[in-house]
């Protein structure tokens, strides 16, 4: 079947299997690899987009799912001329990544997370964050630098 | 605590290191165009997908390919006698712990006999993943159920055989007592004995980035290339090269980005061989990514063992001998260096404590569950436990503080570089400071007081209190060390530093990273030495054509071994320069003060030449000194004298419901001193993704089977890695003591966080309950197990189940 979807801003009209997941047709039918795929299971985040500026697990939706919809991939956020979106630069100041396998879902998450609490504590941010899963950082850095792209006082030690 | 580095390593006070420079590693990761192997867009693949056993131990009757022959896509499907021809050797391991070990014959696709659920028994290559798949699934095998030997102390008594053929499920037998006799006389004389058993719970390591190959023959000549989500492409070039029957120098590995691997990827595994061999037979590009599934079975496991551990201790609880007895799981075969993990802690079992008499026995047993090997520490987390749980008790015992008790028996300070009872020359250590800094930002005379109290009221949240004060050795490993234990190769790391014709700096490191931020911290060093921006200084690394020698990265050698090679190659460089230095500027070469990239006369500053110019002047060789060779560039190689001793103090606090037996870490202090530090920024998120693993094993994960052999933790959902709603931030604190091993004073980092966190929270559950009589506890502590515990100390008055 003939899906399109809008992927960062791009119409993307591609030929697939009516099973292909969302994932699939961005990293394979796209050639968009930054999402990537940790689990076979939705459990581990590492694929998550966003579908019309909400996070979902692109490995949960079928592409046909998506038809005529927006997609932002890890790929479409930074600004064309290459700045990146104060998350990815949080990320980088805060050492928030380590192999980085987790981080482009990461980054995707905190990034809906913020939209939605602009001003979260700790607490929010880790609870926010259940379904997005790190083996490197242990989250320290990572909590810090959601804490710190969303301009948030509430300090980490 | 000092938040900032008190020493530097390398290149003075103006340099580089030693500061918090942010990852050079991070833009392309954080833009997705970091490539791992599932990304590399390889046209003409086939893709592989292995037929698994699903019974542990099985006869293998019959393989019946024809169906899934047939179905669309399919190119090709082999059972494992198909495939025999394809082996020069069996699969490798490179670690024959004692001369007489039992190594069973290990195809990269079964024979005749299945030994665990997950040994691949056919292979189907199509034209897409999901066909290659899908026709696996019409893969019909037919099988003779055997009888499986699952549990470890049960397989230890040999009443079932985990292979058909094999006598025993003994692996081995392998002794440290080099005094035996002292350990016996301690024993017989000591006012206090203890003794306990633990068990160290199977893990799986779960990097996020599931296992990937893809081999691709070369179009011109035999060649071919290997991508691999590996932690070691040196390695895996030569035993590819051995087990397949193809010349080394043919063989290409690359390492493209690798999204973790705790030892997971410390392997020779079979999809490598098989896309290897079947990229030969089919002349087409073969590959394979591993399902998050499929990893449970497929990707070895971490710790496995049965601990035994009495110490013998005067009335004071000074501790005069340790005794250790160990059962450890090597699964179904012994993989790269499955029989030497227990024996990378076997030296470590009487911890930062100085114990006049020591003895270790390990005996290796064959279980039909996927095979174990390294996982994050290595045999030292385990020695760690045991150790830290086993002084606990021993607190306990005569009533006194278990920081007291660890203070007692520290290897003092003085006594540096120590020769311990087990035969280490321990380099440098301040245990003391560690302990006394962690105390402090844990404000442990608060804990303990706010504990008294919550007990006084009787309430139901018990807070616990848990230290664990861990040494380690790293730094793998002085070479002839390495040889006394039997291991196949040698410990040494590679490097190359050359200076381009432009000025621009390239270093070729043969260790190999995979999140670590080897090029960030190689650049720093590199810069510092030669005095040069480190955005001037490129560094090359996992691609055996690039770097054609190295050892790669685990057991936290790349810093103190292979930044040790690196500082050494880039000295070479610095000397050679000096000389065409001197040759133009027409001084003696004593006379040049190298600063910030340039040579100067010293006292005429004003007569200079800069290294870029000096590169360039060696690249065109027209003014060279007699017997000169062109060029700017320098080769080392390092092999360590010694290991290193990274050590600290950490400290787990967790509240206890005792209506629910739910556990929550509320606080966690970790004070480690891992000598100097390069990039203290790196070094933190070392330490907090161990603690976070090593939390991890003591509150929630385990690779379960049940009795028939069947793994049943297969998904994130079955097995618990912690999320970041589970743990608290940690507060880190740090000592430096500098090591005497190597030049840098490095010690080595990685491994440090999971090595102490596990006895640190189990001890804290502990300490929360053991006023109510409970003084054991198995891992992982979850509520069930801790709810048990106080009810059965609670229906036992006297209290006790130790
Ligand atoms: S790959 Fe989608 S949640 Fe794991
Ligand atoms: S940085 Fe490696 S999994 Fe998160």
């Amino acid at each position: 079947m003939k899906v399109t979807v809008t992927v960062n801003g791009r119409a993307e009209t591609h030929d697939v299997e009516t099973r292909t997941l969302l994932v699939y047709f961005l990293r394979e039918a796209c050639g968009l690899t930054g999402t990537n795929v940790g689990c076979d299971t939705t459990s581990c985040g590492a694929c998550t987009v966003l579908l019309n500026g909400e996070s979902v697990k692109s490995c949960t939706v079928l592409a046909a799912q998506a038809d005529g919809q927006e997609v932002t991939t890890i790929e479409g956020l930074a600004k064309p001329d290459g700045t990146f979106h104060p998350v990815q630069q949080a990320f980088h100041e805060h050492h928030a990544l380590q192999c980085g396998y987790c981080t482009p879902g990461m980054v995707m998450a905190i990034t809906s997370l913020l939209k939605e609490h602009p001003n979260p504590t700790e607490a929010e941010v880790r609870e926010g964050l259940e379904g997005n899963l790190c083996r490197c950082t242990g989250y320290h850095n990572i909590v810090k630098a959601a804490l710190a792209a969303a301009g948030s006082t509430e300090l980490v030690s | 605590m000092s938040a900032t580095v008190t020493e530097r390593a390398g290149g003075g006070a103006r340099g580089v290191v030693g500061t918090r420079m942010l990852r050079r590693e991070d833009p392309a990761l954080l833009s997705g165009e970091a490539q791992f192997v599932h990304d590399l867009s390889v046209p003409g693949a086939l893709h592989l997908s292995v037929v698994r056993s699903p019974h542990a131990h099985a006869r293998v009757l019959e393989v019946d390919l024809s169906a899934a022959r047939e179905c669309p896509g399919v190119v090709a499907a082999f059972s494992g006698r198909d495939l025999l021809g394809e082996w020069a050797a069996p699969m490798p391991c490179a670690w024959p712990v004692t001369a007489d070990m039992q190594t069973p014959t290990h195809y990269p696709v079964a024979l005749d006999e299945a030994c665990y659920v997950g040994d691949a028994v056919a292979v189907v290559l199509a034209e897409s993943a999901a066909q290659a798949q899908d026709a696996a699934a019409s893969v019909s095998v037919s099988y003779e159920v055997l009888p499986a030997a699952v549990d470890l102390a049960d397989a230890a008594s040999d009443r079932v055989l985990a292979h058909d053929a094999s006598e025993t499920n003994r692996a081995y037998i392998w002794e440290l007592a080099p005094d035996a006799a002292a350990v016996e006389r301690a024993f017989a004389e000591a006012a206090v004995t203890v003794s306990e058993r633990y068990v160290q719970q199977r893990l799986i390591p779960a990097a996020m980035e599931p296992r990937g190959v893809c081999v691709v023959p070369q179009p011109f000549g035999g060649d071919f290339t290997v991508y691999s989500s590996t932690q070691i492409p040196h390695i895996l070039r030569t035993m590819l090269g051995i087990t397949a029957g193809v010349p080394e120098g043919r063989l290409r590995v690359v390492a493209p980005s690798v999204g973790g691997g705790f030892g997971s990827k410390l392997n020779v595994y079979a999809e490598e061989l098989l896309c290897l061999a079947l990229a030969r037979r089919m002349r087409r590009p073969v590959r394979w990514t591993e399902e998050r599934s499929e990893a449970a079975q497929a990707t070895i496991q971490g710790r496995g063992q049965i601990q035994q551990i009495e110490l013998a201790a005067d009335a004071e609880g000074h501790v005069q001998a340790v005794r250790v007895h160990l059962v450890a799981d090597m699964g179904a075969y012994l993989q790269l260096v499955t029989p030497g993990i227990p024996i990378l802690g076997a030296f470590l079992y009487h911890g930062v404590y100085d114990v006049p008499a020591y003895s270790f026995t390990c005996t290796g047993v064959f279980t039909n569950k996927t095979p174990t090997d390294a996982y994050r520490g290595a045999g030292r987390p385990e020695a760690t436990y045991a150790i830290e749980r086993a002084m606990d008790a021993l607190a306990r015992r005569i009533g006194v503080d278990p920081a007291e008790v660890r203070r007692r028996n520290f290897i003092a300070k003085d006594k540096f570089p120590y020769a311990s009872s087990g035969g280490l020359l321990f380099d440098s250590g301040d245990y003391d400071a560690a302990l006394a800094g962690a105390l402090e930002l844990a404000d442990y005379e608060g804990l303990r007081a706010e504990q008294a109290q919550r007990r006084a009221q009787g309430s139901a949240k018990l807070l616990g209190i848990g230290l664990s004060s861990y040494v380690e050795m790293c730094g793998l490993a002085p070479s002839r060390v390495l040889a006394s234990l039997n291991y196949a190769a040698g410990g040494w790391e590679a490097a190359t530093v050359r200076m381009l014709p432009t000025g621009k700096v390239q270093v070729v490191s043969g260790s190999s990273p995979h999140g670590q931020g080897h090029e960030t911290s190689w650049s720093m060093i590199v810069a510092d030495k030669l005095g040069v921006s480190p955005e001037d200084v490129d560094v090359l690394h996992s691609d055996t054509a690039v770097s054609p020698f190295g050892l790669d990265t685990y057991g936290s050698r790349s810093l103190s071994v292979g930044g040790t090679a690196i500082a050494m190659a880039a000295d070479r460089v610095v000397d050679k320069a000096r000389l065409l230095a001197a040759h133009r500027l027409e001084v003696a070469p004593e006379d040049l003060d190298l600063e910030a990239g340039t040579f100067s006369v010293r006292g005429t500053p004003s007569r200079a030449v800069a290294l870029g110019e000096l590169a360039f002047a060696a690249f065109t060789a027209h003014d060279l000194p007699d017997g000169m060779e062109p060029n700017l560039e320098a080769q080392a190689t390092y092999d360590p004298e010694n290991f290193t001793f990274p050590f600290g103090t950490h400290v787990a606090v967790v509240e206890i419901d005792s209506d629910t037996g739910r556990v929550d870490l509320v606080r966690y202090v970790a004070v480690d001193d891992c000598g100097n530090q390069v990039n203290p920024l790196i070094v933190e998120g070392q330490v907090h993704g161990g603690i976070a693993q090593g939390v991890a094993q003591a509150m929630w994960e385990e690779a379960a089977y049940d009795e028939a052999g069947n793994i049943l933790t297969t998904s994130f959902a079955d097995y618990l890695v912690p999320a970041a709603s589970e743990l608290p931030s940690f507060t880190l604190g740090h000592t430096v003591t500098p090591s005497p091993s190597n030049p840098l004073g490095v010690k080595g980092i990685g491994e440090a966080g999971t090595i102490a966190s596990t006895p640190a929270v189990v001890n804290a559950v502990v300490d929360a309950l053991a006023h109510l009589g409970v003084h054991s506890m198995e891992m992982p502590v979850t509520p069930e197990r801790v709810w048990r515990a106080v009810d059965a100390a609670r229906r036992t008055p006297t209290g006790g189940t130790s």
